[in-house]
């Protein structure tokens, strides 16, 4: 018995705006609102909505037959939930059915498995929470930024807990072997992998209207056709695309929405099943290991980092950019994370490569791989000063990190000490008022001083809380120079 | 096949951009083995090259009889042409022109270059091409920018042969748009006549097509090319020292400082980045009725000390100009084609262009801006001169890139264009 197991990434990119190297050092917003606004809207009206009330009504009409999992950027919550938050209405109302997984991935939908393993562990970690917080279900699969994968990034992610990640099913990589198993990482056989099949998924996402296509009108008992004559043994169907592809790259006028919802019923006459990732985890066994020396990811012909990484130039901004990664990490203030999360989309680096990417390319504002990098760097430039000047360069990041936990346990400490103080001043004062009304007249005058200087310490300490760390400083210092 | 060419200037003696393409074409036809080409000039100086072509001396043609012994024909020519063929074109002398400025050999003289009394030497240059279309067998006439238009359409209407005509710039181009009539007169009766019309670029061609009212049909574009830098020009670029060690950056605008060239955008993106940063230095090259206003200009902003201005450069200098320079600009209002560009890419400059010049069409490994956004510029600018990576792989792109574009190429493309008039 075969199982399809059907995944659609949800991301969408975070524009940047128009930034000249004038601006650097003077405006610290980076976004272009109305291009997101416009952007989010659009894609939420033209495919995220009728594509997730299509998978409503699946599960109504099929119920636990049809499966279907996604994984959701951090960046893209944070847009759909400033301007289109009926998507994440719809896609709770889907959870709520119980045949739909959430994946965990990294927040920014960036690149940094490659680059820094602290930063993965940390983007991880909050896109899972945010799941969490959504969803009601912590994930267990995990699938990176466009499918990036490698034997060492296999390792990270097994080691981070999770059972599963998904991966491209790369011609380079799997040679003889078919991507209709399950594979587990070789570094850790408790990682297991499913494999994209590209053919069938691009068969959708891809070509389903091309009418220049030798299989088009495409039906939905042809695809599955193709699916239950493949080899008796071949039992994992992975097709994985992008939401967008139902929609806009394929147009609903494509009635692609119509084949997919007809898509179960067909596959249930020919005994084919539908699964999501950690279904299939559980239930199957992995046949190898598999072995992936070098990054491959979804993207382009070349199913490798070529096109985010592929030139001097991005290879350049990439540096750059994860240069202050630990620096980002050791600091807490929510504007700069936000901004970090925003510019390490992959995205951003993918306007700059130069491959042969065709005419009809998207390269949002800018015209030319140039123009994005200068761009891209008059932001990094800024971002990079922003980060720098919250604490002095000349120290290592280590003894940073030490300094600033030293400070943090102070300033718990002043706070306790504080509420302690307020607690005894608050006790002292209920002594207090027997002795007052003895000799009122000079009470009178002493008990207004002496409650306003106490409620006059605590009020710093508090608001230094909320407040970024070179405020706390002043307190914590005396105490550290004491010692 | 034979051609007949009319051209205004030839290498070594380069008065505008015209003899570089004008050395081109002919060395690209050459290469294609079976193209003869005839060459006139004005104003020959015996030194240039002629294994391309045969150079005929405009100012040795007679256009009145007069009765000299053969050693003294070949004394006052020297070596820009031989007596022989002077005496071939005295038998051809078709009408009475004592009347003209004639020397003792019935020839005129030419100023050469671009003088003041230019319509009166285009006018002369025409009654000699009579002379020599009655004289020479060939093919076809191919005719060099509205100088030669009029030279052109007489050797057509003496031999009957098709006319085909270069269009290196319009008088758009030069004047912003306030056209000469008298130079649009010439122009556009050239292009009325021609049998077929060859652009610099895609963007003349859509001037001719829009301004000049002709057939799209006999309009193409065909593309300017480079020559590989010859090996005393690669040793002056090698001496390039490293981007590292380049403490201050330098940012070159190369070309006649005129209101077609763009100038004062340059001013205006380099007052921008001085604004940032103090270790970039403009350097103007060339020279131009707008060369003081921009002295001046460069002094109000306060960045006087930052900018350069050398002068005219030509030959090696301007290679010079390039081992020295960090980035080149052509921020062109109007530019046909723009060989510059080509060559600082040549000499690993990058370069910045404008979207209205001819070479963007043709050029990828470069930054492209609009002339107006000096904001772009600006940024782009800052941007080679601070991201290194930028900076190199637009160096060893661009190189490459220039390298495939060459006059071979355009010779086999002119050659069949050639074959298509002919066929008509």
């Amino acid at each position: 018995m075969k199982t399809i197991c059907l995944y659609f990434e949800i991301h969408q990119n975070v524009h940047l705006k128009r930034y000249r190297f004038f601006e650097i050092g003077k405006d610290h917003y980076y976004f272009d609102d109305y291009e997101n606004e416009r952007g989010i809207t659009d894609t939420a009206e033209r495919s995220y909505i009728p594509a997730l009330k299509t998978f409503l009504e699946m599960a109504k009409m099929y119920g636990k037959a049809f499966k279907v999992a996604f994984s959701i950027s951090g960046c893209a919550i944070e847009l759909l939930e400033q301007y289109a938050p009926e998507v994440i209405e719809l896609l709770q109302e889907l959870n709520e059915t119980g045949c739909v997984e959430f994946l965990a991935e990294p927040y920014s939908h960036g690149l940094s498995s490659l680059a820094n393993e602290d930063v993965f562990r940390d983007e991880v970690a909050r896109q899972a929470k945010k799941m969490k917080e959504l969803f009601g279900k912590k994930p267990t699969v995990l699938r990176n930024s466009s499918l990036i994968y490698s034997d060492d990034i296999g390792g990270l992610v097994a080691d981070m807990g999770y059972k599963g990640m998904i991966a491209e099913g790369a011609k380079h990589v799997l040679g003889w072997k078919s991507p209709h198993f399950l594979y587990h990482c070789n570094q850790n056989p408790n990682l297991k992998l499913l494999l994209r099949d590209y053919k069938l998924s691009d068969d959708i996402s891809l070509r389903f209207n091309d009418s220049s296509w030798n299989e088009y009108p495409l039906f939905a008992d042809t695809y599955i056709d193709w699916i239950s004559q493949l080899p008796e043994e071949e039992k994992v169907i992975n097709i994985f695309m992008e939401l967008c592809a139902l929609g806009i790259y394929q147009p609903l006028s494509s009635n692609i929405l119509e084949f997919i919802k007809a898509l179960p019923a067909v596959a249930k006459d020919r005994g084919i099943t539908f699964a999501t990732p950690s279904e299939i985890i559980a239930k199957s066994k992995s046949v190898a290991q598999l072995d992936v020396p070098y990054p491959m990811s979804w993207n382009d012909e070349e199913r490798d980092t070529s096109c985010w990484l592929g030139n001097v130039m991005q290879r350049e901004a990439f540096q750059k950019l994860y240069s202050v990664a630990e620096r980002v990490l050791i600091c807490k203030d929510r504007r700069i994370t936000q901004d970090w999360d925003r510019i390490q989309a992959s995205n951003n680096f993918r306007f700059m490569t130069t491959k042969n990417m065709g005419t009809g390319f998207y390269r949002g504002i800018y015209d030319s791989p140039y123009d994005a990098f200068t761009n891209y760097m008059n932001i990094l430039g800024d971002f990079i000063n922003r980060v720098n000047a919250l604490y002095p360069l000349d120290i290592e990041n280590d003894e940073l990190n030490a300094l600033l936990t030293t400070i943090r346990n102070q300033a718990d400490e002043i706070n306790v000490k504080d509420a302690e103080i307020n607690r005894l001043q608050a006790r002292l004062s209920k002594f207090e008022p027997v002795v007052k009304e003895e000799k009122k007249a000079p009470a009178k005058k002493a008990a207004p001083a002496k409650k306003a200087a106490p409620a006059k310490k605590a009020e710093p300490a508090k608001k230094a809380e909320p407040k970024a760390a070179p405020a706390k400083k002043a307190p914590a210092k005396k105490p550290a120079a004491k010692k | 096949m034979k051609v007949l060419m009319f051209g205004w200037e030839y290498p070594p003696h380069v008065f505008g951009g015209l003899a570089t393409a004008n050395y081109g074409i002919t060395h690209g036809l050459n290469a294609l083995g079976d193209m003869e080409t005839l060459l006139c000039l004005p104003r020959p100086f015996g030194d240039e090259e002629q294994d391309a072509c045969k150079i005929i001396g405009m100012n040795s043609v007679p256009i009145a009889w007069r009765d000299v012994n053969y050693d003294y024909v070949r004394q006052r020519l020297g070596n820009i042409m031989s007596p022989d063929d002077y005496y071939r074109y005295r038998e051809h002398i078709y009408a009475d022109f004592n009347y003209m400025h004639v020397n003792d050999l019935g020839c005129m003289e030419f100023a050469g270059g671009y003088p003041s009394n230019l319509t009166e030497e285009i006018n002369n240059y025409s009654i000699i091409a009579g002379v020599v279309a009655r004289t020479e067998q060939f093919d076809i006439i191919h005719a060099h920018d509205w100088l030669t238009y009029p030279a052109g359409i007489h050797a057509k209407q003496v031999s009957g042969k098709p006319l085909v005509i270069h269009v290196h710039a319009t008088d758009f181009d030069r004047s912003r748009g306030n056209v000469n009539p008298t130079v649009y007169g010439i122009e556009r009766n050239g292009m009325d006549n021609a049998d077929c019309i060859m652009c610099v670029s895609e963007l003349t061609r859509q001037t001719v097509i829009n301004h000049y009212g002709q057939d799209p049909a006999k309009c193409f574009a065909m593309h300017n090319a480079v020559y590989p830098l010859a090996p005393e020009l690669q040793e002056i670029v090698a001496q390039r020292l490293p981007y590292k060690e380049r403490k201050e950056k330098v940012i070159t605008f190369l070309g006649r400082i005129t209101m077609q060239k763009g100038p004062e955008y340059f001013i205006e993106a380099a007052k921008r980045v001085l604004e940032r940063t103090n270790n970039v230095r403009f350097c103007f090259a060339g020279s131009g009725d707008m060369m003081n206003d921009m002295i001046n200009m460069a002094a109000a902003y306060g960045i006087a000390d930052r900018c350069h201005f050398p002068g005219f450069m030509k030959g090696k200098q301007v290679f010079e100009i390039f081992r020295d320079s960090d980035v080149y600009v052509m921020p062109s209002v109007s530019e046909p084609f723009g060989i510059s560009p080509l060559e600082a890419m040549q000499s690993g400059v990058p370069s910045i262009i404008s979207k209205q010049s001819g070479c963007a069409e043709i050029l990828d490994k470069c930054i492209k801006t609009d002339y107006w956004d000096i904001d772009a510029m600006a940024d782009a600018m800052y941007s080679l001169c601070t991201n290194d990576s930028l900076h190199e792989y637009l160096q060893v792109e661009g190189k490459k890139e220039v390298d495939g574009i060459t006059w071979e190429k355009v010779g086999e493309r002119i050659r069949k264009l050639y074959d298509q008039c002919l066929a008509r």
